[in-house]
């Protein structure tokens, strides 16, 4: 136990919108306030990136609030569950009370997405790596499941599995971006144009509009307000790379430090987790997670997650909101992980509901398997 | 791999220009710790193994390694670029691991490598590396 719980979680408009980061952003604050029974009134922290370069001064300001605690730490698709360790440290030492994470982006409407990332001439990648062409970040996962499909005898149809059951989970959420697209097989997986050999574009995540947003608060207040509490019970947070050639193994992922972290914070293990919610930017993230998250042994996540383990109805419930592979991927989906953890404990996830879910795990990896945050999450009832 | 660089390589920088300089004579050096041996790439101002910040050089390297890990890129990162070609990870007989292009895409992991260049209008040269043997 942290002293902290989630009490509010939201989600704003999804998919083609139309609409500003700020209109998107303020959906998702305000949605997960109302949701929470809470205002802007209460609010004295914000946490959020990708809004402006001063990120939450930004953000605070279009919402009329003068926070006493902010954290705008940019870390990609991590970020939000870097900020749920934060937050629970900063209510822990009185640094606030009442904390809002959000994150939203209209990266579809506004056609702001490119195959190269943001070059930044300054930095070492600028000189030894940028020059020869690597798609970012597709060529850094792309070659982290050459060397995992090379170095433990998996199959690229394995590997698909993850693809195949986000869409079944995306048919049992309205809310997801290919919600009526039917179901998708290992073929078409296999047969869909490829990107970044061994990776097609059905082995990739979706480029949409999206945001989301969650409120943390004590676990004391939160047993006053109108929703079950969801307490953060552990977390952990890794920084390993920015470059493609930093790190010495491509199939050892920094999740196993934070996964490790959040577990033992939680006084569980991987067996106690009802649901899973991790980042899966691409087919071959999600399996690492998995793997390094430590719910299956080295080399074993191809064959675990075959059989239906990860679908609807599976034993491991894997990504349940259909993912950034087939419900929405805003660029950062982080805090829709969170929310995503949070309704499936509070029983509110309609047709995709996994019975009686008392133990969730949100994990957020951030650029090349960059950044990698743990969060545990639980609820008693 | 007349192509190359698909991006331009930005100048050379405070820590970085004696390894380019090399280059500009087809020499693949790394950059070296005097006090310690640490070997790393790409150069810095201190010695990420011992903390040393003095008596780093760049070492005459062998330009050998192999294949750690690649992909074919079948998307162009920007317009005007021919696709597809073979990006790859390449562990240096050295330790440290750099990226490169590749010729063709018929590869296996831990295929022996060697360096070769690729001349850059200022007079600098871009290594690519290539099948060895």
């Amino acid at each position: 136990m942290t002293g902290a719980a989630i009490v509010g979680a939201a989600e704003s408009d999804l998919g083609v919108t139309d609409k500003s980061i700020l209109t998107l952003q303020t959906q998702a604050v305000t949605r997960a306030l109302a949701d929470a029974g809470l205002t802007l009134a209460d609010v004295d922290g914000l946490a959020t990136t990708a809004v402006a370069r001063f990120s939450t001064t930004q953000l605070a300001e279009y919402l009329g609030l003068e926070p006493r605690w902010v954290d705008s730490t940019f870390v990609g698709g991590s970020a939000a569950e870097s900020m749920v360790a934060r937050a629970a440290q900063a209510i822990g030492a009185g640094q606030a009370s009442v904390v809002v994470i959000s994150f939203a982006s209209n990266q579809r409407s506004a056609r702001s997405r490119n195959l190269t990332g943001m070059l930044e001439e300054h930095l070492p990648e600028a000189q030894f790596e940028t020059p020869y062409g690597p798609l970012f970040p597709l060529s850094h996962y792309a070659m982290a499941a050459n060397r995992y499909l090379h170095r433990y005898g998996g199959t690229r149809e394995q590997l698909a599995e993850i693809a195949v059951a986000a869409r079944e989970w995306a048919l049992l959420n309205p809310a997801a971006f290919r919600h009526d697209a039917g179901p998708l097989t290992v073929d078409d997986v296999l047969g869909a144009t490829m990107v970044s050999s061994p990776l097609t574009v059905a082995d990739c995540c979706l480029v949409t509009d999206g945001g989301g947003a969650v409120v943390v608060t004590s676990s004391d207040r939160a047993r006053d307000l109108r929703r079950t509490p969801v307490e953060v019970l552990g977390y952990g947070e890794r920084s390993t790379n920015t470059s493609m050639t930093a790190v010495d193994d491509l199939t050892r992922i920094g999740a196993r430090g934070s996964g490790a972290e959040a577990f033992a914070r939680a006084g569980i293990t991987p067996a106690d987790v009802d649901v899973l919610e991790v980042y899966d930017s691409f087919t071959i993230t999600a399996a690492l997670n998995v793997e390094a998250l430590g719910f299956c042994g080295e080399g074993e996540v191809l064959d675990f997650i075959q059989g239906g383990r990860i679908r609807p109805g599976g034993a491991l419930p894997l990504d349940t909101s259909g993912g950034g592979l087939s419900y929405c991927h805003p660029g950062q989906l982080g805090v829709l992980l969170l929310v995503e953890a949070v309704r499936q404990l509070r029983g509110e996830a309609g047709a995709r509901q996994v019975p009686g879910a008392r133990t969730a795990v949100a994990h957020g990896t951030g650029g090349i398997l960059s950044a990698h945050a743990t969060v545990v999450l639980g609820v008693d009832r | 791999m007349n192509d190359l660089p698909v991006f331009a390589v930005p100048p050379a920088d405070d820590v970085t220009a004696g390894w380019w300089d090399a280059t500009r004579e087809h020499r693949y050096t790394l950059q070296t710790c005097g006090g310690c041996g640490h070997v790393q790439h790409p150069p810095r101002v201190v010695c990420i193994h011992c903390g040393s910040d003095d008596d780093l050089w760049f070492a005459p390297a062998s330009g050998s390694g192999e294949v750690d890990a690649w992909t074919v890129v079948h998307r162009p990162p920007r317009p005007g670029v021919a696709v597809p070609y073979t990006i790859a990870r390449i562990r240096l007989a050295e330790g440290p691991i750099v990226l490169t292009r590749l010729d063709g895409d018929d590869w296996r992991i831990g295929e022996p490598v060697r360096v070769g260049w690729v001349d850059l209008d200022d007079g600098r040269a871009l290594p690519v590396f290539h099948r060895d043997g």
